[in-house]
């Protein structure tokens, strides 16, 4: 057991060029913690994401892994951090060329010695587990933008990663299906311990599955502790509650 | 764990975690229990459900997974056994996870929640030689129709420019001259300059023997004022700009822009194709007409260093042979390649499909399809200038 949490921003600001986006980021996900980034459009929720995830370097401050610095990290180093991860992008991301069964056999192909007919079982397992049981043979052209999405998260998952990265899970889905992935991200959260971060303005999924939180505020350009988005929509920040309420509470 | 019925000893377990074992338990005579143990994780390896199908023996209806004694494991578990149940199911085998710990049984269960949709299984046949040449062929009439429509659309659009009625801003044609005409100078530089060369070079060794090399300056001149110049120039107007045009539609049909002008009653050929189809017309033929200058120099070049012709002999020369129809028998060409180019990147643009393939193939086919049309017409209008004594 390490006695580092998983992940740890210290201090991170956000900017492109002059542009802050966000400034004095500070906080720790813990094992277990399904950890919600909110806020609304435009806040910054995105890049924050796209700062933890190794794809762009902060101006300033420290993302760490396990304890360890991500962005001060030797390249080789950084590709075992990065490997602990699993990323859904916002509209999948899945790879156009490759089609659905593909998309979600590459990292297991890459990354573990199982014979082609054990990836396929897995991959059939994965897809069947955010329901696209039967779609392996489609291309991802072929499919609506919420099936995309949710391959995009069997994908994601492929290797089981210790953390589960998911940007927008639910806009775009039918409430139904929505809570569905919920109900997953929550499952694999309790079976094999991921910790996981997801960056929403969905409110209902937020309330439904977030354990920790923090609030990105477009005005003051920081960001507010939140701790239980339950709990904070009925005693938080005003802000916060203004907008967990959808500007009904101020 | 007293028995090893099913024991696989493929897949090491890290350091300290036991080795993935499964036991076979007859329960009677149609019954048995598999006893999942030890450390299960993809990174070790899975058994094929179907190799412990195999094992059982007698008539078996029955199978009760349970787990003992299990060290660690992720979704390689549920995955085996999900593979369990769907194996069963196919052979009318009862497959009970319930021994199985209360995690798995969780995520099994949600695999199994949306049924597995049917008919959307898809052969992945590619069909015999015989009939991927015909399926090719069918799309190939197909094209011509499509392309001929194609044509009628930018005719009745050109139509519309004509009477002033036709909607884009002024400022995307400025912007579009900008990037085909002046950028593509320096490529247009080295290519029509070294094409200089090879012909000096080339009418130098067939007019040595009648000592007349004098008449390389002829041969230059005309080749490249006439002919060359505007082919050249077309082939790389075709590489360079047509791909970027049907890459640019393409890209914008892939985010429905395309879809949004063609709602909002925008017609997305007077606003697209027409100004860069203007573009091409109109830098085309000032393209050629540089490199015609260009080669003509190369051939001044060539001739004074490598065959001892003076400057002022072959500028006279140059200016006895060049007439001005060979200038607008060039110009002209330029004209017909700018459009043709302009034509065939901005119809595979709007015909590309909603995938970042889609729009490497509109890429690659407006470049064929740019050359292609340029052999066309520069046949066509070669034969009929001839006709005409021109």
């Amino acid at each position: 057991m390490t006695a580092a949490p998983p992940i740890e921003v210290r201090d991170l600001t956000l900017a492109y060029g002059d542009f802050v986006v966000q400034r004095d980021l500070n906080f720790v996900v813990h094992q277990g913690d399904v950890f919600v980034v909110m806020g609304g459009n435009g806040c910054g929720k995105t890049t924050l994401m796209r700062h933890m995830i190794g794809l762009q370097r902060p101006v300033q401050g420290a993302v760490f892994y396990a304890g360890e610095n991500f962005w001060s990290a030797e390249d080789e180093d950084q590709q075992r951090l990065k490997r602990r991860l699993g990323v859904m992008y916002q509209g999948g991301a899945l790879w156009s060329s490759l089609t659905l069964g593909e998309n979600v056999a590459l990292p297991l192909g890459e990354y573990t010695s199982l014979a082609p007919e054990r990836i396929a079982e897995v991959v059939a397992f994965k897809l069947a587990l955010v329901g696209l049981a039967g779609f392996e043979d489609f291309y991802p052209s072929e499919l609506s933008g919420g099936m995309r999405k949710r391959a995009g998260l069997a994908r994601a998952m492929a290797l089981d990663p210790e953390i589960l990265i998911v940007d927008e899970p639910s806009s775009g889905l039918d409430p139904l299906t929505a809570r569905r992935l919920d109900d997953l991200i929550l499952a694999l959260r309790d079976a094999l311990g991921t910790t996981i971060v997801v960056v929403t303005h969905d409110i209902a999924s937020i309330l439904a599955i977030g354990t920790n939180s923090i609030y990105l505020d477009p005005e003051t350009h920081t960001m507010i502790a939140t701790g239980n988005p339950a709990q904070a929509l009925r005693s938080g920040d005003p802000r916060v509650r203004f907008f967990l309420s959808r500007g009904t509470l101020t | 764990m007293g028995t090893d019925g099913g024991h696989f000893p493929r897949g090491e377990s890290g350091k300290g975690a036991k080795r993935r074992q499964i036991a076979v338990h007859p329960l009677g005579a149609s019954e048995v229990e598999l006893l999942f143990s030890g450390s299960w994780r993809l990174g070790e390896g899975l058994p094929a459900p179907a190799r412990i199908v195999k094992e059982f023996t007698g008539d078996i209806q029955r199978v009760r997974l349970a787990a003992h004694d299990l060290d660690d494991w992720d979704s390689a578990l549920p995955s085996f056994a999900a593979g369990l149940i769907k194996l069963g199911a196919a052979r009318g085998i009862e497959v009970d996870a319930s021994g199985l710990p209360r995690e798995v049984q969780r995520l099994i269960a949600m695999a199994f929640a949306v049924p597995e949709q049917a008919g959307t299984g898809r052969s992945g046949t590619r069909g015999g030689l015989f009939e991927r040449v015909g399926t090719a062929t069918v799309a190939l009439a197909r094209d011509v129709p499509a392309m001929l429509r194609f044509l009628g659309e930018v005719t009745l659009a050109a139509g519309r420019l004509a009477t002033a009625r036709a909607h884009f801003r002024r400022g995307d044609v400025w912007l579009e001259i900008e990037e085909a005409g002046p950028k593509a100078l320096p490529i247009v530089s080295v290519i029509s300059f070294l094409v200089g060369v090879i012909l000096a070079y080339l009418g130098a060794d067939q007019l040595r023997l009648v000592g007349a090399q004098i008449f390389i300056a002829d041969l230059v001149a005309i080749g490249m004022v006439r002919e060359i110049g505007a082919l050249m120039t077309g082939i790389i107007v075709a590489g360079r700009t047509g791909a970027a045009f049907a890459a640019r539609l393409g890209t914008m049909q892939v985010n429905e822009e395309i879809d949004a002008f063609r709602t909002l009653g925008v017609s997305p050929i007077d606003f697209l194709v027409l100004p860069r189809i203007l573009a091409l017309m109109l830098m085309v033929p000032l393209l050629t007409l540089y490199a015609g200058f260009v080669g003509m120099l190369a051939g001044l070049v060539v001739a004074y260093f490598v065959f001892d012709i003076g400057v002022f002999e072959y500028y006279t020369e140059t200016l006895r042979a060049l007439q001005v129809k060979h200038f607008l028998v060039g110009l002209s060409k330029g004209v017909a390649y700018g459009a043709v180019v302009a034509f065939a990147g901005c119809l595979r643009g709007i015909q590309c499909g909603r995938s970042a393939e889609a729009v490497g193939q509109a890429a690659t086919s407006a470049v064929v399809t740019g050359i292609l049309l340029i052999t066309v017409v520069a046949s066509i209008m070669t034969i009929v200038y001839y006709q005409l004594g021109i």
